[in-house]
């Protein structure tokens, strides 16, 4: 199932000039515990997604309201030349058509 | 004192609010208004060429209510980022709002006015001695980015602020700002608790964002007490649920569990979040780690060239499929063209096609083509009348560049204008985005008072 079907919000934006950020935030505990288990998502997977290093994909389980942040550095600054999302809000994809298995 | 009430105006000051939910605030007797004016988000031209990226008559429209409120009631009033990116020529443009505002409602009042631009031989000497780093992924710092910058500012932390504040000032306009500094300084300077303090402003910077229904642009109160505080939107058609306000952690940020500020760090893996009533919750348990070395975030614009662009459309399917024959020719066909005008090498021509990389930047082979293409194309040259050239006979070119099967002879493309290409205006990228070890922040950030 890709995981744009399973979150409920999946959503990237900015944080800072220099980042990216994706929220995937899960109806239950259980769709959460399942992507965050599934071997498709690891650092190695979305790094090759991107175009950016795995040692600088980060992923930060947040359990207390069932959300999984991505944070990785963006390969051109916000608005710098060659940019093509100066928020990075339609940066979702590609993780959002990862198939979870 | 044993709490403290304030409200945030809304997300950005400009993109308006209920007027209701500021007079919500004042009935509920808050000590202070506050309101953040900036952001990078809208990229690095505001910052690079001094400009705003709300305008003046939003502006004025939102701040005058809480100005005229202020003084009524006579509580402060903090601007943090003033003008959008809080260099000074964003400062100058906010004041000239505050005082035509002040004149035509007769109020009088104590300013006090804070600076943040750094000059570049501070940034170089800083850099010289090893005291700048990369934050967030920015690039080594090199003595070319700094020189290359048209404005250079530092991030204030609550401490210039609480020094205006202690001084007696009624309305402080603060230069480029941490958003927390806005609503952190007044509570810490009354002692309260400066890590609740600090979370409380992260949450408040963004107005009534943490509440439902979603939507930045309207007030938020929140009541500092000893050991902990309280949201509530002004608004009562909205509510704070704890995952509304814990979710709010997430947004912009980096790292969910923790933020950075000069203050040190803010670490919420332990703060704990209770609805106290209907709209309201409560937050305690996050705490301030001070950090060993005080440092202050520097941004800085460089300016690189001027942009113009063209809009068009494409339907051809056979067009659409040798869309990069295009490309590759209409490069050679313009560099050929104005190789005695300007080299190739200084100026760049970009193609975004929209439906196959305007996007994601990367096209995915793989994927079908749609019966519509969206194309872009972007020149970039040291000067606005070289960028023009270069669009114009980029334009032309792709409009009749021939492809092998062309069928549809009489032109590649659709342009929904005439003139069909558009001035950008300069260019300016982010290279500064970076820490410096301070000894005294204070003295980054002069502080001038005038009475009104």
């Amino acid at each position: 199932m890709r995981l744009y079907d399973i979150a409920k919000i999946v959503r990237s934006k900015n944080a800072g000039p220099f980042n990216l950020t994706v929220d995937l935030i899960f109806e239950d505990a259980k769709k959460y515990e399942t992507v965050l288990k599934a071997a498709s998502f690891n650092p190695f997977a979305i790094a090759g997604l991107y175009g950016v290093d795995a040692d600088d994909v980060r992923i930060y389980p947040f359990k207390r309201i069932l959300a999984i942040k991505v944070t990785m550095p963006r390969p051109i600054s916000s608005g710098a030349p060659g940019d093509t999302d100066v928020y990075g809000s339609q940066q979702h994809f590609p993780l959002a058509e990862m198939e979870i298995v | 004192m044993d709490n403290l009430k304030f409200l945030s105006i809304c997300g950005m000051l400009g993109y308006g609010y209920p007027l209701e939910s500021l007079c919500r605030g004042i009935d509920e007797k808050i000590d202070f208004i506050g309101a953040d004016n900036g952001s990078t988000d809208p990229g690095p031209y505001y910052l690079g060429s001094g400009k705003g990226f709300v305008k003046n008559i939003q502006l004025e429209r939102d701040l005058e209510p809480a100005l005229v409120e202020a003084r009524k009631n006579n509580i402060p009033l903090i601007i943090g980022s003033a003008g959008g990116s809080g260099a000074k020529a964003h400062v100058d443009n906010f004041l000239k709002i505050l005082f035509k505002i002040a004149e035509k409602n007769n109020l009088h009042f104590k300013l006090a006015v804070i600076h943040s631009d750094i000059e570049k031989t501070t940034a170089l000497n800083a850099l010289a001695a090893g005291k700048i780093s990369p934050c967030g992924h920015s690039r080594t710092l090199k003595a070319e980015d700094v020189n290359a910058c048209t404005n250079i500012v530092a991030q204030m932390g609550t401490e210039p602020i609480i020094a205006a504040l202690k001084n007696g000032a009624d309305v402080v306009i603060a230069g480029r700002a941490c958003d927390t500094a806005i609503f952190a300084a007044l509570p810490i300077m009354r002692g309260f608790d400066p890590g609740l303090a600090l979370h409380a402003a992260k949450i408040a910077e963004c107005g009534a964002m943490c509440s439902v229904p979603v939507g930045a642009n309207d007030s938020l109160i929140v009541r500092m007490e000893k050991d902990s505080f309280t949201v509530t939107p002004a608004n009562p058609e909205k509510k704070c649920t704890p995952e509304t306000v814990a979710a709010h952690s997430l947004y912009e940020q980096p790292n969910p569990e923790c933020f950075f500020e000069p203050e040190g760090k803010i670490d919420m893996s332990e703060s704990v979040f209770e609805q106290i009533d209907e709209r309201s919750v409560k937050v305690s348990g996050t705490k301030l780690v001070p950090s060993a070395k005080e440092t202050i975030k520097l941004e800085g614009a460089a300016f690189r060239g001027f942009r113009s662009i063209t809009i068009a459309g494409m339907s051809d399917p056979v067009a659409m499929a040798n869309l990069e024959v295009i490309e590759s020719s209409v490069r050679k066909a313009v560099s050929e063209n104005l190789k005695d005008i300007i080299a190739s090498e200084n100026y760049t021509l970009r193609f975004l096609k929209y439906g196959i990389n305007g996007v994601r930047g990367i096209a995915d082979k793989s994927l079908p083509l749609l019966t519509e293409t969206g194309l872009l194309i972007e020149a970039i040259a040291p000067t606005q009348e070289l960028a023009d050239t270069v669009i114009s006979l980029a334009r032309s070119t792709a409009l009749h560049q021939s492809f092998p099967g062309r069928k549809a002879t009489a032109g590649n493309l659709a342009f929904p204008f005439s003139p069909s290409d558009f001035q950008g205006g300069e260019v300016y990228e982010f290279s500064i985005y970076h820490l410096m070890e301070v000894e005294d922040m204070a003295e980054f950030f002069p502080i001038t008072y005038k009475e009104l």
